[in-house]
């Protein structure tokens, strides 16, 4: 790393990374839990596959977070043998999958907002973390062909299945507010062109969700009630412990076991 | 004997991916260099999608296939920039893969977004048909996508190109 970078810059990138490991871990898992349960075969393997995309990339972005720490913390540590609150990811990814539309409209709306933001990071003037967002950009592509392409299905397919995207979409939408929310972290990053500003990826993503919801013959949600607040200092929903709870277990049972 | 980097390349060949076990690692792209300083020798992979997991599979048969050959002084380091593409596949390779009932993956090329939302024509590994259909555009590991031929009728797999 460049020792124009200070301690400061240090704690708030250790921050950063954590933010990006985590949603991914989170997502991930969550992801994963759909594994022999998937409606068809493909969509059961396609989820299998994006949630193995999300957990890599939340190895390596913990990975670099312990590196930056410099406290000898392996991604494994960081993923195991924290507690809820010291947990970073965003509440819309901790909810429960529900039902497929529920696990599609989560997806959806975090997919667009990974290809925006990988697409800024790979500028990053932190050539690691710029690397890391290139690589992950092309597998996003897939993750928000996906998503959008059962956003479309659903929407624009039987009564019921709109009526159920429909009502995921309301529901979920309720927690999308948090991903555009810039703290001291993001600007004093952005300040220096290792990240870009959440507020501005919003534009960006309003317009292609609304684009693909006007395909899908969705309607928008409009004066939702803001039900996230506070992920990335710690606060979350009941679900988080319950997640970790399954996530950690083995982990914490037989520390340094291997097999 | 003083090791040289061909001899380590010479006995890398012999490290097949697991899951598509015609392809060397080298073939694939995967390995992206081997130093030697000192003695010790430094083998630097990549891996094709950021959650591989044949990575772990990989490096112990890297450390299997050297040590086999009496050389255990070695480290094993992952990069991930620049990211893994695969225009790294040799032609060759990408007829291996046709061969092994793979259709291999085409050149890769700037799309922006929105059109990468378009299909691609995949042609079909058995037949050469071109009317192909995408099953999925996920496959039985990360890399590849399923697809079913009109013509032959035989559903296949693609690796798909990025």
């Amino acid at each position: 790393m460049s020792s124009k970078i200070s301690n400061l810059t240090e704690s708030h990138l250790f921050e950063y990374l954590l933010r990006l490991g985590d949603d991914r871990l989170i997502l991930g898992h969550r992801l994963s839990e759909w594994c022999g349960h998937g409606p068809i075969l493909e969509e059961d393997i396609a989820l299998a596959n994006v949630a193995l995309d999300c957990v890599g990339q939340a190895k390596s972005f913990l990975s670099l977070a312990g590196k930056v720490e410099n406290k000898g913390r392996t991604e494994d540590d960081l993923s195991y043998f924290r507690e809820a609150v010291e947990f970073r990811n965003l509440q819309l990814l901790e909810q429960p999958n529900i039902d497929f539309a529920y696990t599609i409209a989560r997806q959806f709306f975090y997919d667009v907002y990974s290809y925006f933001l990988y697409e800024e990071l790979s500028k990053s003037s932190f050539d690691e973390l710029a690397g890391l967002a290139v690589k992950s950009l092309k597998e996003v592509k897939y993750h928000v062909r996906h998503s959008r392409e059962w956003i479309l299905r659903l929407g624009d397919g039987t009564e019921e299945s709109h009526a159920k995207i429909q009502e995921a979409v309301n529901e979920r939408w309720r927690f999308t507010n948090e991903l555009f929310e810039d703290d001291i972290v993001v600007e004093s990053l952005s300040g220096e062109g290792v990240v870009v500003k959440n507020s501005n990826l919003k534009t960006s993503w309003n317009e292609f969700v609304t684009d693909t919801f006007e395909k899908a013959t969705i309607v928008k949600p409009v004066n939702v009630i803001d039900y996230s607040k506070g992920s990335r200092i710690g606060n979350h929903s009941e679900y988080l412990g319950h997640l970790l709870a399954e996530m950690q277990i083995v982990a914490r049972s037989f520390p340094d076991a291997e097999w | 004997m003083t090791l040289t980097k061909e001899y380590i390349y010479e006995l890398l060949a012999e490290v097949k991916d697991p899951e598509v076990p015609v392809l060397s690692i080298e073939e694939l792209g995967v390995l992206r260099e081997v130093e030697i300083v000192d003695g010790l020798i430094n083998v630097i992979i990549t891996p094709t999608y950021s959650g591989c997991p044949a990575m772990n599979a990989i490096e112990d048969e890297i450390r299997n296939t050297m040590a086999a050959s009496g050389i255990k002084n070695i480290k094993i380091e992952t990069t991930f920039s620049p990211p893994w593409t695969t225009d790294w596949m040799t032609q060759t390779a990408k007829n291996k893969l046709k061969e092994y009932g793979i259709a291999p993956p085409g050149k890769t090329d700037n799309d922006s977004f929105l059109k990468s939302f378009l299909e691609k024509q995949i042609v079909c590994p058995f037949c050469d048909s071109g009317k192909t259909i995408v099953k999925s555009e996920f496959g039985s590991t990360a890399c590849k996508s399923l697809h079913y031929c009109n013509s032959c009728r035989q559903p296949f797999e693609h690796f798909k190109c990025i």
